[in-house]
């Protein structure tokens, strides 16, 4: 008998009498031709013996290196609560609060959640979460075509990340690129017929984009402005509503979620209130119950798919409740003074670094531009610095495939790991 | 008066985390960033202790059912016990510090994993060719039928616009068709409750591309035509893509690929159990044939030389998630697979008992629309007279989760009751007898329903009217 079914002989047997049937295969009399003989798969394992394989194979990876890899991933701090909290049964073990007298604990998270992007972001309305960052970015995509009644084609900078930008296109919306000088856009020129304009900021190069121009420049062909933005960075940057954006988007990793080779992590998407209705997935709202108490309770349904079919705004279903919760936690424990000291943090550490490469003779690919904790240094050969860096215990940047590396740094990093990654790359050559 | 939400329970000023000291000379914004882009006020965010915050999330949890405090035969969602083996699988240092853009010789474990994982999905499904990349059942769905937008567009056939969809599947069905910009088109139910063939027949032509069929369908019952459905859509050009959220109810005893269905979406939250999380993350793995192969998402993990690569189909529909899906739970799946191995059809043949059980034993109170051999979850309906909602509501005073209700839109006052193949006979014996008792209730009775649960029933038109959603 399989691992977690109590069933013994006795149960099978009094339970098929109740139905009337004589034998296991009989349950299946329906299923015609069915599946004969067993599944080709390995022999089942206990727990010791699973989790031994999964302990071997994890030994095969590089991990618990200081990391300089970001590119839309960031290895930051994440507090020990966290995982204590999201281990509990209750919401580890649970689902979509259909039946919210049972589901408060995970209502009220959601409620939380919006509003910590909420006031990230400088928007008022945000929903319980899509996928991830990528997704979000799609589906905002969908949303300013359905918004401005428009066929889907945004104007991009090559400053978006270009993973986002494939699933963009994957999600069938047409791209306008735009034109990028010395590591920020240039938005003068979008053309009229656009849905959306995108700015991320920082851009996937680290740099600050003026999110300010990027909005005046959608509104003036009546198209919607999307802002995609690392949350972290929202503690000492302004919040992308506050600026003109319509919508605002992005990865919610960095919030406290593990690297974990790519996911689950969490998208968030927020808006204003006048485009509510064209948000996609699950919003929680505040009512009170039949004797008054405060509750709270999924609401504007009719937006969803299991309502309106056809012609919902969006196919999600489940999202990404418990990373969302785990965004929520994080940014409870940082608290808004935790938030700023992480980003600043993240900023001194790599202006100490980008310093010390172009002490050593490197240059930076965008020297005048104004960014964050992540930058492009050009280096003789990419390839042969990681390589490098290897051998001598850490994970290098991104290879961006032009005599680049893309360098993330983030609180993590102490100044002695800084100092040995100039030493490595300068001696690599 | 005091909040109850984390920051109404702060005081400026707290901190719930302490970070490293800076050990280099701290950066000045102003000089180093544009003026116009620094924030002017700080976010309205809790200002909370740590001991404040553990509490705070720990009462809230206790507000909250889970699989692991209360019987949860959500219909639909296979709600089946998540062992944590899983969860110390997904916890392993080795993995969970993985950068998913470390080379792939620095990722030869997790490539591993994914590939292992592909294999036992192809097992299963009979499928040669798999993608792990999708992250909810949704978006497997999205995947599979931009999958065969991309087959008709690499064949210069422009006449596919329509997509059939039964009208007992999942809302996420015609939604995925508009997203994928087909139309979709409604097809009715023989007296089984299952696609009417005929009624397809008449229906699919050279605009068809796709039928998305759920097997066994949303109402519990086995698509018995199926092999006869693939053979009409073949026929006329077009595909069959399998919802396979219902997968629990195959594992061992029928695999889609030899029914003839073309592309498929697996729900690795339902059938391999990593967990729920109170409405995800989940994972949309999809399966398919050789010619839809080439049109997988990028990348798949594939074996070279001694070892792993990642490799992108050559018609690739693009990417669907910014990196390689959501692997911490394709890792949970995994591992889950390993324990369980061949015995997986155990796994479904507990899960039809069960449900069966249930079945056979509310026949004669409860309305049972296909009351015939039913799969992993079964559709009744309450006595003349009573509301799904309130039964549903009576039976959380008893302790129970309560199945989906008005789901199927087919079935009048539906309740898709699911209890999974983890719940013993007792448990069912006192679940059913509570369902045979709330039958004897009177309404006015039930109307009250919940007075035991955490809230009361609740305002929904208020929520929608005087719209609040944030603090
Ligand atoms: C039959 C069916 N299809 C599709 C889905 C969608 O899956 P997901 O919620 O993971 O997107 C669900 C579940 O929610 C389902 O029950």
């Amino acid at each position: 008998m399989a691992r977690f079914t109590p069933h013994t002989e006795d149960d099978v047997r009094e339970m098929l009498e109740a139905i009337g049937v004589e034998t296991l295969d009989d349950l299946f009399s329906d299923v015609s031709p069915k599946f004969e003989g067993e599944l080709n798969l390995p022999p089942a394992l206990s727990e010791y013996e699973a989790l031994s394989d999964v302990n071997r194979l994890a030994s095969k990876n590089v991990a618990g290196l200081p990391m300089f890899l970001g590119a839309g991933a960031y290895d930051r701090i994440t507090p020990s609560s966290i995982g204590a909290i999201i281990s509990r049964g209750e919401f580890l073990t649970s689902y979509t609060p259909y039946q919210p007298e049972i589901s408060q604990g995970t209502l009220q998270t959601i409620f939380e959640f919006q509003s910590v992007i909420s006031e990230l972001t400088g928007l008022e309305i945000s929903n319980a979460s899509v996928y991830d960052g990528a997704s979000a970015v799609a589906e905002a995509a969908l949303m300013t075509a359905r918004q401005t009644k428009r066929e889907p084609k945004v104007a991009v900078s090559p400053g978006l990340n270009p993973r986002y930008r494939e699933v963009i296109e994957t999600y069938r919306v047409d791209i306008v690129e735009l034109s990028y000088n010395d590591g920020t856009t240039d938005f003068s020129e979008v053309p009229d017929d656009v849905s959306g304009v995108f700015v991320q900021s920082p851009n996937y190069y680290g740099i600050v984009e003026d999110v300010e121009a990027a909005a005046e420049a959608a509104h003036r062909v009546g198209a919607l402005c999307v802002a995609v933005c690392d949350p972290i960075s929202l503690a000492v940057l302004e919040g992308p509503g506050n600026l003109g954006a319509d919508v605002a988007v992005g990865e919610a990793q960095p919030l406290g979620m593990p690297l974990l080779f790519g996911g689950p992590y969490a998208g968030y998407m927020a808006t204003r209130q006048e485009f509510v209705r064209q948000l996609p997935g699950r919003i929680c709202g505040e009512t009170v119950d039949t004797e008054g108490k405060l509750a709270y309770v999924l609401t504007l349904r009719a937006r969803e798919q299991d309502i309106r079919r056809a012609r919902a705004n969006s196919n999600i279903c489940t999202n990404q409740a418990l990373t969302a919760l785990v965004a929520t936690v994080y940014s409870s424990l940082m608290g808004p003074e935790g938030l700023r000291e992480v980003a600043e943090l993240s900023i001194s550490k790599a202006h100490y670094l980008a310093e010390r490469l172009q002490e050593a003779g490197f240059r930076l690919r965008y020297p005048d531009a104004p960014f964050l904790w992540e930058f492009a240094v050009e280096l003789p050969d990419v390839s042969r610095a990681n390589q490098a860096l290897l051998e001598n215990g850490m994970v290098g940047g991104l290879d961006l495939g032009d005599g680049a590396m893309l360098v993330a740094v983030t609180e993590k990093r102490t100044r002695e790991e800084l100092d040995a990654f100039v030493e490595v790359v300068s001696n690599a050559g | 008066m005091l909040g109850n939400l984390i920051r109404d329970k702060g005081r400026e000023g707290r901190r719930g985390y302490t970070l490293p000291r800076p050990d280099v000379k701290s950066v000045s914004l102003e000089k180093v960033l544009p003026k116009g882009a620094l924030r002017k006020e700080k976010p309205k965010l809790a200002e909370v202790d740590e001991p404040t915050v553990v509490r705070h999330y720990t009462n809230l949890s206790r507000q909250n059912w889970g699989i692991d405090t209360n019987f949860y035969p959500l219909g639909s969602c296979t709600m089946k016990h998540n062992p944590r083996a899983n969860e110390a699988a997904a916890n392993t240092p080795g993995f969970a510090g993985l950068h998913p853009l470390q080379s792939e010789s620095q990722a030869q474990g997790a490539l591993q994993v994914m590939h292992e994982l592909q294999g036992f999905l192809s097992e299963v499904s009979g499928f040669p060719a798999v993608s792990l990349q999708p992250l909810a059942g949704a978006q497997g769905e999205l995947t599979s039928i931009l999958m065969v937008k991309k087959f008709f567009e690499d064949a210069g056939d422009d006449a596919r616009t329509t997509v059939l969809v039964p009208s007992t599947a999942h809302g996420t069905n015609p939604a995925t068709a508009t997203m994928a910009g087909f139309g979709s088109k409604e097809i009715g139910l023989d007296e089984h409750g299952c696609v009417d063939v005929e009624e397809l027949r008449e229906m699919v032509d050279e605009t068809t591309a796709a039928l998305m069929i759920t097997n066994p369908n949303t109402c519990g019952v086995y698509e018995r035509n199926m092999v006869e459905i693939a053979e009409v859509l073949h026929e006329a050009g077009a595909f069959l893509y399998m919802d396979g959220a219902n997968m629990n109810a195959n594992l061992g005893r029928m695999r889609p690929a030899d029914k003839g269905v073309d592309v498929m979406h697996f729900n690795l939250h339902k059938t391999f159990s990593t967990p729920h999380g109170g409405g995800g993350p989940g994972s949309g793995a999809i399966a398919c044939s050789e010619a839809l192969a080439p049109f997988r998402p990028d990348p798949v993990a594939e074996k070279s030389g001694d070892g792993y690569a990642f490799v992108r189909p050559d018609k690739s529909i693009g990417r669907v998630a910014g990196f390689h899906g959501n692997f911490g739970q394709v890792l949970r799946a995994w591992n889950y697979i390993k324990m369980h191995g061949p015995e997986l059809r155990d796994v479904t043949d507990m899960a039809v008992l069960n449900a069966n059980y249930i079945r056979a034993r509310l026949r004669g109170t409860y309305r049972i629309p296909y009351d015939e051999l039913c799969k992993h979850e079964v559709v009744v309906q309450p006595p003349k007279g009573k509301k799904a909602l309130d039964v549903a509501k009576g039976l959380i005073d008893h302790g129970y989760h309560p199945p989906t209700i008005y789901f199927p839109l087919v079935v009048k006052e539906a309740m898709l009751i699911e209890p999974t193949e983890t719940e013993s006979k007792e448990t069912l014996d006192d679940f059913i007898g509570t369902m045979l008792e709330l039958a004897e209730s009177t309404s006015e009775e039930l109307e009250e329903a919940p007075v035991s649960a955490p809230t009361r029933r609740l305002d929904e038109a208020r929520a929608a009217r005087k719209l609040k959603a944030r603090w």
